[in-house]
């Protein structure tokens, strides 16, 4: 694309939480549940009377997630009725969060720069809607088994400006949830759903209008891709829609301010709806939900259950085992698989194995075991002490190599190393056996 | 405050968010109703609150939670949670559609 027009992006994504039952309720939360309907209450299908009630852990977990991303907490919160007619929202309002959410103001780091954080809030989950043709009627057939359940909304600033940092930012944020061991993330379950806010900026009369000023003016519409369930499907929609937008430019008109949703299929974006008006979702505090206060014990309670930063663990583990993010991160998700991964490391260290070497193993070889690691490399079990009597043996017998050795040439070792192994018969970790025997010379 | 009318489309557009469809007659009758209803509400900016923080709830309850534990007893089976709907499809509440491409 030509340097005329910049992208502009912001995302907001829900994410459904593995909490045992729902949010307002104790229905069952069932992601995998085999029967429409199963899952309902009196309070999830939003029958007259029904009294919500807040799922703790939830609220427990959302913070969690606002303090990984490094948001700030709000002492006091509360719920909010977002209100809008839909068949998927059986009270004719969504419980969510209006001007007092959970978190705010915090931070995903990418290669291409940060994206700011605006908000994490949590919320009900909608139910499921099924479209179909009956009898040749078209239909939307709804279950109900999903409403109801724990969904945290993450939502960005305008910081995201290709395709390409978006789905690295969505990434990103889904390991950085599937550390917390707080939602599977399942896409094509939809326990996570990926919205696109996508306009085009004309850099070129932005700079003529606005020299005096860095910032960028957002430009005067956006089009909200809705409902992704795939980081393909994410890059594949923004990159249509900002051609779409470009030629619309081109022609000297703006885009329509809409929702649109992504077909993979035809690899196009299509209208589901005009908003001829602001939305018009007349929030107020939930009156059936006393407000929320997070105390400074509570929230100490909450930290003390996060597990080492996400980023902080990547840098130590290059730092202390020369690994290679992008190789290592295939081989956990959550923190409680980081920790067990570690104490491997730790195995491998006292074993005197090459951790990085072990770590190309289990992505390349998919070896799960220290023990299958070292058939593989077949190196046998000896004893330091075995060893060491074989060396000094071999350095009794190889006194001019052990001379040269010491006058600088210190090439010798590899030829003691060789004399060691073909005593002892054995295949020893080169390394290993190159540390002992200078701790002779 | 000052007397006000609401107008025909203001009638619609709260119409259209309770998605109600409403006669002529209607909107006429609503009119006049909605604009008193409003009218009454509005005495209430005869109170000073200057010195009063904004409040959400008026019990004095807070912090009420529910540990994360399901609670089955209270769970509907399919025939009890559909059995007040008109239509439906296999155990699925049927709607006419709601999203065409
Ligand atoms: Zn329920």
């Amino acid at each position: 694309m030509d340097k005329k027009y910049q992208p502009i992006i912001g995302m907001e994504t829900h994410v459904e939480l593995k909490t045992k039952s729902g949010m307002f309720c104790g229905c069952k939360n069932d992601p995998d549940a085999k029967k429409p309907n199963i899952h309902t209450c009196p309070v999830c299908l939003g029958l007259p009377g029904a009294l919500p009630v807040a799922n703790k852990k939830a609220i427990e977990w959302t913070i969690k997630l606002g303090l990984a991303l490094g948001c700030k907490i709000n002492k006091l919160s509360k719920f909010d009725r977002k209100h809008y007619f839909y068949p998927d929202l059986p009270k004719g309002y969504q419980i969510s969060q209006y001007d007092m959410p959970f978190c705010y103001q915090g931070k995903v780091e990418t290669s291409f720069g940060p994206v700011r954080i605006t908000r994490v809030h949590l919320e009900e989950d909608t139910g499921k809607l099924i479209h179909q043709n009956i009898n040749g009627h078209n239909v939307s057939l709804i279950d109900f088994n999903r409403s109801g359940v724990p969904l945290v909304e993450v939502v960005t600033e305008p910081d995201i400006f290709s395709s390409v940092q978006a789905k690295e930012y969505a990434k990103k944020l889904r390991q950085i949830i599937r550390y917390l061991d707080i939602s599977d993330c399942d896409m094509e379950k939809g326990g996570m759903r990926l919205e696109a806010n996508i306009s085009l900026l004309n850099v070129k009369s932005q700079m003529t209008n606005n020299k005096s000023n860095s910032k960028f003016k957002l430009p005067n519409y956006k089009v909200e891709l809705k409902n992704i369930n795939s980081f393909r499907f994410l890059e594949r929609g923004i990159e249509y829609e900002i051609e779409r937008q470009r030629e619309i430019l081109e022609s000297g008109k703006t885009p329509i301010q809409e929702t649109r949703g992504y077909n993979a299929e035809k690899n196009i974006t299509f209208t589901q709806r005009t908003k001829e008006e602001a939305a018009d979702y007349r929030y107020f505090p939930d009156p059936d939900l006393p407000p929320i206060n997070i105390s400074e014990k509570w929230l100490n309670e909450i930290k003390s259950t996060l597990p080492e930063p996400f980023d902080g663990l990547f840098k130590r583990w290059q730092e202390k085992y020369n690994l290679k993010p992008e190789l290592v991160e295939l081989l956990f998700e959550t923190a409680e698989e980081s920790k067990k991964l570690e104490e491997l490391f730790k195995k491998c260290i006292k074993e005197k194995l090459s951790v990085e070497k072990f770590v190309n193993a289990m992505v390349h070889k998919k070896i799960k075991t220290i023990e299958e690691f070292k058939k593989m490399t077949n190196i046998d079990e000896v004893s330091d002490d075995d060893l060491k009597v074989i060396i000094e043996k071999i350095l009794k017998v190889n006194p001019k190599a052990v001379a040269d050795y010491k006058a600088g040439k210190i090439n010798t070792i590899n030829f003691l190393v060789g004399m060691v192994m073909r005593e002892a018969k054995k295949k020893i970790e080169f390394q290993r056996l190159q540390d002992l025997i200078k701790s002779f010379l | 405050m000052s007397k006000k009318t609401l107008s025909t489309e203001e009638i619609l557009h709260i119409a259209k968010l309770g998605n109600l469809t409403l006669t002529e007659k209607e909107v006429e009758l609503f009119k006049k109703q909605l604009s008193s209803v409003i009218e009454y509400i509005d005495k209430l900016q005869e109170v000073d609150t200057k010195n009063v923080e904004p409040l959400s709830q008026t019990t004095g309850l807070t912090d009420i939670f529910r540990k994360d534990e399901p609670d089955e007893k209270r769970t509907l089976i399919p025939e009890e949670a559909l059995k007040n709907t008109k239509s439906k499809e296999n155990n699925l509440f049927k709607v006419k559609a709601v999203l065409t491409e």
